[in-house]
């Protein structure tokens, strides 16, 4: 866990509206580490999925990337052709989505999903070779080989999911970004998929971005964590420290409104108010109209995204630990 | 700061008051018949094959207090929800609301019993008509249910409820359309439609499921201070153990259509007696990276509920089963702390065969 694997350098992603940009992801930079479970949490229209989706290059309609570099094996995907772009995603950039029952094709067999992937991107292997691998394939996520011959419909939610997820690691890739993989799940099957996570994590050396609002799915199994809010990270940080010491007042506040069934006699904090519109993000800090800790410069100048310490991988965008501009201050 | 939390009844939520049932179930049956053609129904000589969505169930809710149900998808947990209410006939069985036998009761009679039985969908947006506007939508159980007011007289019922729910002040929202407000607030306006009519029983199916988390914090306290307010009795259906935690007095854990445990809230969770319950309770998980889950994961996946398993339906996935015991007769609800209400439903733990299990897994 070393080199980053794929770094993300200043960017936005905006949505084009009627009434103007929104802004969902907003000069963002974030290295996912080689080998690593990267947690990306946040509430819904946070934008951690926008982000997600242009990682690979998938954001369609409205989305365009405005700025920023997206590196990846000392390639910046931004300057590469959409048929570069392709072979890419499949073989290197492997994407799970939350609901598996409409991201598979309800008219094909499992099987026949596995092999177009295999032959799309390995052109000279025969359809034989292809169905073995996709036995094997299958057989190591806990599925009976002859199952391959069903159709999604036939599966059950955990099992589509581990279709989804070898779907994405057919061609070893490096990367899989898995978006709510297990919102649509049970818990007991939700357990049990966060556990092949870590399996394959530790077996194929397989990188992980896992965006997800639930945070104890976090605390299972990711290595870091990343929280957004508003279209900007608050926080950065090895996911012990995080949860033991949160710095980002966001982050504080989150960890403690969720329901934890070990704790006895444990209070829910109630946060005030909700995330902000895209269209008009307060200024300065976005969270500052909800924030306890607010400051006079909170409102006026938005945060640096620094480390905590000198050198500390653990990163927080908050005006409570960084030095203020003595005259802005004065301003106020 | 104690003002902006709420408690789980962990530790300071007393038991349940005990008092009457406000809704009794007993014996309760919802089979869905599978369509089929022509051909098979000759083959079958009649028999249609069902999904047996809840097959035998009791259990009270007693007046005041907040009875979670919970399970995975496919438990009936929802179905039983809708049994309540009466917007699906039992199969067999009956539900009794403050006495009365729902099934005996005619329309007309049923349709006023309604406004003492509300109930709360997970999807606020799907439960609120978007050509209405909110003070509409908040009006409309009133319009039929008390059909006496002046609209100056409705109005202000509207608004009432508007404060309530913590929408304030109510003529900036009375006039707004759903999709003009945010998720959260939706939901609220649900909860203010369901109070309208003063109901005794709210059965709030995954009521929270949809709201971002931080928002969930502040629904459920809103719903815990209505319920004092209102003197309201909750069915509170969720698949989600953690949350039931904060809010339920009592919970019953469904599976395939049965009800595996029930008990109250603190003495299920600390002590679970059934497999099943152990498994899911562990299975949740912890905003915490330091904890790590004890027990093994149950295997394979829940059965078709078109053809439960004999016996014990939770048998070929328990890891304590017992071959020729929990395969070949089903067991009923017991507990050795009944005069508590903890029952479960477990040859091994809490039927005939618990020396079976202290055999096998507390060797002298």
């Amino acid at each position: 866990m070393s080199s980053p694997l794929y770094s993300i350098r200043n960017l936005t992603v905006e949505y084009k509206t009627r009434t103007g940009p929104a802004r969902a992801v907003d000069d963002i930079s974030l290295d996912i580490m080689r080998g690593e479970i990267l947690g990306l949490v946040g509430e819904s229209g946070c934008g951690k999925s926008t982000l997600g989706k242009a990682l690979m290059r998938l954001h369609t309609g409205p989305a365009r990337i405005t700025a920023g570099e997206l590196w990846f094996n000392d390639e910046n995907l931004m300057e590469l052709s959409s048929r570069r772009m392709r072979q890419l995603r499949g073989s290197k950039l492997g994407m799970v989505f939350q609901d598996p029952m409409t991201s598979l094709n309800p008219v094909q067999r499992v099987v026949d999903h596995l092999t177009e992937t295999m032959l799309t991107h390995e052109p000279e292997w025969t359809k034989k070779a292809a169905r073995e691998r996709a036995e094997e394939l299958v057989e190591r996520l806990g599925i009976l080989p002859e199952r391959i011959d069903d159709y999604p419909h036939q599966m059950s939610g955990g099992m589509r999911q581990r279709v989804m997820i070898s779907l994405a690691i057919a061609l070893n890739c490096d990367l899989v970004i898995a978006d709510e993989p297990t919102t649509s799940l049970d818990v007991i099957v939700e357990a049990k998929f966060l556990d092949l996570l870590k399996e394959l994590q530790r077996d194929f050396n397989l990188t992980i971005l896992l965006i997800t609002h639930n945070i104890g799915v976090v605390a299972e199994v990711a290595d870091r964590v990343a929280v957004m809010y508003a279209g900007k990270l608050a926080e950065v940080g090895d996911t012990f420290e995080v949860f033991a010491a949160p710095q980002h007042p966001y982050t504080q506040g989150l960890l403690r409104s969720v329901p934890n069934i070990k704790l006895d006699g444990a209070e829910l904090y109630k946060m005030e108010g909700t995330p902000p519109n895209l269209l008009h993000p307060p200024s300065g800090c976005r969270f500052h109209p909800r924030c306890p800790n607010v400051m006079d410069i909170c409102s006026v100048q938005e945060p640096g995204f620094d480390p905590l310490h000198p050198g500390d991988p653990h990163r927080v965008a908050c005006w409570l630990y960084e030095e203020q501009p003595v005259k802005v201050v004065g301003d106020v | 700061m104690s003002d902006a939390m709420i408690e789980a009844t962990g530790v300071t939520g007393g038991p349940a008051p005990d008092g009457d049932a406000l809704v009794q179930v007993r014996g309760l049956v919802k089979h869905f018949p599978l369509q089929s053609g022509f051909l098979a129904s000759l083959l079958n000589r009649g028999e249609v094959p069902a999904v047996q969505a809840v097959d035998g169930i009791d259990f009270d809710i007693r007046r005041g207090e907040v009875f979670g149900l919970a399970g995975e998808s496919g438990s009936g947990k929802s179905t039983v929800g809708r049994l309540i209410l009466n917007l699906l006939e039992p199969t067999a069985g009956r539900v009794s609301f403050d006495g009365v036998d729902l099934s005996t009761l005619s329309a007309g009679d049923m349709r006023r019993l309604r406004s003492r039985m509300q109930v709360i969908f997970q999807d606020p947006l799907a439960s609120l008509n978007p050509r209405m506007t909110i003070g509409e939508t908040i009006a409309h159980p009133s319009e039929i249910h008390q059909p006496e007011l002046s609209a100056a007289e409705r109005r202000r019922v509207v608004f009432e409820m508007l404060d309530a729910v913590g929408m304030s002040p109510p003529d900036n929202f009375a006039d707004k359309y759903p999709h003009q407000i945010s998720g959260g607030q939706r939901q609220r306006v649900v909860i203010a439609r369901a109070l309208v009519t003063r109901p005794d029983l709210i059965v709030a199916d995954e009521p929270i499921a949809m709201a971002d988390v931080s928002v969930r914090a502040l629904l459920l306290d809103l719903m815990m201070r209505l319920k004092d307010e209102f003197d309201l009795t909750y069915l509170f259906i969720t698949h989600d153990l953690a949350t039931a935690k904060y809010v339920c007095d009592r919970i019953a854990v469904m599976y395939l259509g049965k009800i595996v445990e029930v008990g109250p809230l603190t003495s299920v969770y600390r002590g679970p007696l059934h497999p099943y319950t152990e498994a899911l309770l562990d299975a949740v998980p912890v905003p915490d990276p330091l904890h790590r889950r004890t027990e093994p994961l149950p295997r394979g996946e829940i059965p078709n509920p078109i053809n439960p398993p004999p016996g014990c339906r939770f048998h070929p996935r328990c890891p304590i089963a017992v071959a020729g015991v929990c395969d070949a007769e089903e067991p009923y609800l017991a507990g050795p702390n009944s005069d508590e209400g903890h029952l479960a439903a477990c040859h091994l733990r809490t039927g005939a065969h618990q020396d079976l299990d202290s055999a096998r897994f507390r060797p002298a």
